[in-house]
């Protein structure tokens, strides 16, 4: 994948708000001192009457999101994952969740590939904190042209959104004249008859998973390979005819395996169509210091991993 | 102020004393203490300052009020009742299975402008919706409430200094200043004073309403903010928890218990004997 492009999904977020911000006047842009790191210092830059620098204080910023969003506008709230999903994560609850208002977070720094900033940096949990608060819609888009398409719709749909963009460039998988996105629904990158065994994959983890099936093809195992871009509400029916024609379920995720798509996945199958469930990710640990690319290994977080774990899990 | 109106508002006021505590005694459970010590203010902001419809509860154009000191609900509830927001019966399943009212306030009621109760956080919500207020050129006001304990809270500080920096003269915070939170004196428990100087090393212009139960001072006080630009304003009432039900006043333990039948049927008829009074 030598010549693919390579992007942060962080840095199509704040493109998105950016190029978005016309068409949707209602449209304005809250970050915590980080609009650099964030990129929402790319909408700052064009719509500054728009942007609202609340310092280092993200409670109370998801408040001033709350407030805005009662008032009817559309206020995405920025900051690091950690601090979003973790330091905030009662303000989410109680000021946006339970009065179900029309706030968007756009999380960005989120998992291991943080990398040199370390374990307080490296938020492992945010989908687990996250997805439990009812009403809450939780979107990890797998590339740039995911995260732009994921930035409209999450503007579209009425109700707070939680989005997570990472610090790492990320192969471009997907082709901007074709790509669809539907809040909800995973999409199948491969598939056929013989499959037998199912790689589920969300954010950074989706490109691994293809290039992982397409090394196991060459050995001759089938893999299919879905993205679910949108943890929750999540596609319940994909995962249930996946398991249910395949048998064996793979999830791969930077998160950590307690409570993230792992999980997630685990809680349908277990409802629709028990089959054996490998997660993939971030195990009951801290991360620590290192440069992301050789983290993600280190963590098993790699198509390499991912090929030996269905290798292993299929005995061959 | 005028003698009429002035009378009208503590008539008004003492209904809403009555409907606190027909709130919590139906509940078996509820805050009447703080509840009381704002019954003067909400009810001045009710009935002669705020701009609010209950015929349209959702009026963009109308003036906001985030409870921020939200376990005070049945104070807001009873006001919000006597304003026909919703009916007076309401208040006797306050915090029932299946109720209307949930025991802290919750954005869905009518007139309710943002859920709250975990403390510290309607301020920040209030700050948005000053913003908002800016952003839209709408020449809304944004009232919040907040405790004196409450403000011990990190994130009101947060607030403090989002409002005093973006100069959000369309926002009042009232600290209901009444000395007393769950654990005992406010100056005991980890104080938070001198509340009106933290306010103002923050940017606000700082009002203090040395008697929160006469409406004169009420009035010449949200009088007094009207006339302030540039920066939001904060109003520290000092106040009485539990005002207006004798047994109750300045008793830290009625902070979070309801009145029994016997205690209820007392209070009821303090306050029966304070309206027959009025009108005189």
């Amino acid at each position: 994948m030598a010549d693919v492009i390579k992007k942060a999904t962080r840095e199509s977020y704040g493109e998105a708000l950016r190029d978005l911000a016309e068409k949707y006047p209602r449209l304005v842009v809250l970050d915590a001192d980080l609009a650099a790191a964030t990129k929402t210092g790319i909408f700052k830059k064009a719509y500054p009457e728009r942007f609202f620098d609340c310092g280092i204080a993200e409670a109370n910023m998801m408040g001033v999101a709350a407030g805005l969003a009662a008032s009817g506008m559309i206020p995405f709230a920025s900051t690091f994952a950690m601090f979003a999903a973790g330091r905030a994560y009662e303000i989410v609850r109680n000021s946006i969740g339970y009065p179900h208002l029309n706030v968007k977070i756009g999380a960005t720094h989120a998992g291991i590939s943080v990398g040199e900033d370390g374990a307080t940096h490296q938020c492992n949990e945010d989908i687990a904190l996250m997805r439990t608060i009812p009403g809450m819609t939780v979107i990890v888009p797998s590339d740039d042209v995911e995260a732009r398409a994921a930035v409209e719709a999450a503007i579209l749909h009425e109700g707070p959104v939680y989005m997570r963009f990472g610090r790492l460039a990320a192969p471009v998988l997907n082709d901007p004249a074709t790509y669809q996105f539907e809040l909800g629904k995973g999409i199948t990158l491969r598939e056929s008859d013989q499959d037998e065994i199912t790689i589920i994959a969300t954010g950074l983890m989706v490109g691994e998973a293809v290039s992982a099936a397409d090394a196991l093809k060459a050995d001759g195992i089938s893999a299919r390979v879905i993205n679910i871009h949108t943890i929750k509400p999540i596609d319940k029916e994909l995962i249930c005819k996946a398991a249910g024609e395949t048998g064996r379920i793979i999830t791969v995720e930077e998160h950590s395996i307690i409570g993230g798509l792992g999980s997630a996945v685990a809680d349908c199958v277990t409802e629709c169509c028990p089959v054996p469930v490998t997660r993939i990710g971030v195990n009951d640990e801290f991360g620590h210091s290192g440069p992301a690319v050789d983290l993600l290994k280190e963590f098993g977080l790699s198509s390499e991993n991912i090929i030996a774990t269905v290798k292993k899990v299929l005995n061959k | 102020m005028d003698e009429t109106l002035k009378k009208q508002l503590m008539k008004t006021a003492v209904n809403v004393r009555m409907g606190v505590l027909t709130g919590t005694f139906h509940a078996k459970s509820g805050h009447p203490g703080g509840s009381l010590s704002i019954a003067d203010l909400l009810t001045y902001l009710y009935y002669n300052k705020m701009n609010v419809n209950a015929q349209n509860p959702d009026d963009e154009n109308r003036d906001r009020l985030v409870l921020s000191k939200g376990h005070t609900a049945p104070a807001l509830y009873a006001v919000l009742a006597e304003k026909g927001y919703f009916d007076k019966k309401e208040l006797e399943s306050l915090r029932h299975i299946g109720a209307l009212l949930q025991g802290h306030p919750c954005i869905h009621i009518p007139g309710v402008d943002m859920s709250s109760g975990s403390l510290g956080q309607g301020i920040s919500a209030a700050c948005g919706m000053a913003l908002a207020g800016k952003l839209n050129k709408k020449d809304y006001h944004v009232y919040t409430i907040l405790g004196d304990g409450e403000i011990e809270e990190g994130q009101v500080w947060e607030a403090a200094m989002f409002a005093a920096h973006y100069k959000l003269d369309n926002l009042t915070a009232v600290i209901d200043n009444n000395g007393l939170q769950i654990d005992g004196k406010i100056t005991e428990v980890c104080s938070p004073e001198p509340i009106d100087e933290k306010f103002r090393a923050f940017g606000w212009h700082v009002i203090v309403l040395d008697d929160a139960h006469d409406f004169d001072k009420i009035d010449e006080a949200f009088k007094k903010a009207e006339t302030i630009s540039g920066k939001p304003v904060a109003i520290i009432q000092k106040s009485i928890k539990g005002k207006g039900v004798s047994f109750m006043e300045n008793q830290v333990s009625w902070h979070g218990a309801a009145p029994n039948a016997e205690q209820y049927q007392q209070a009821m008829n303090e306050l029966k004997a304070a309206l027959a009074e009025l009108e005189a």
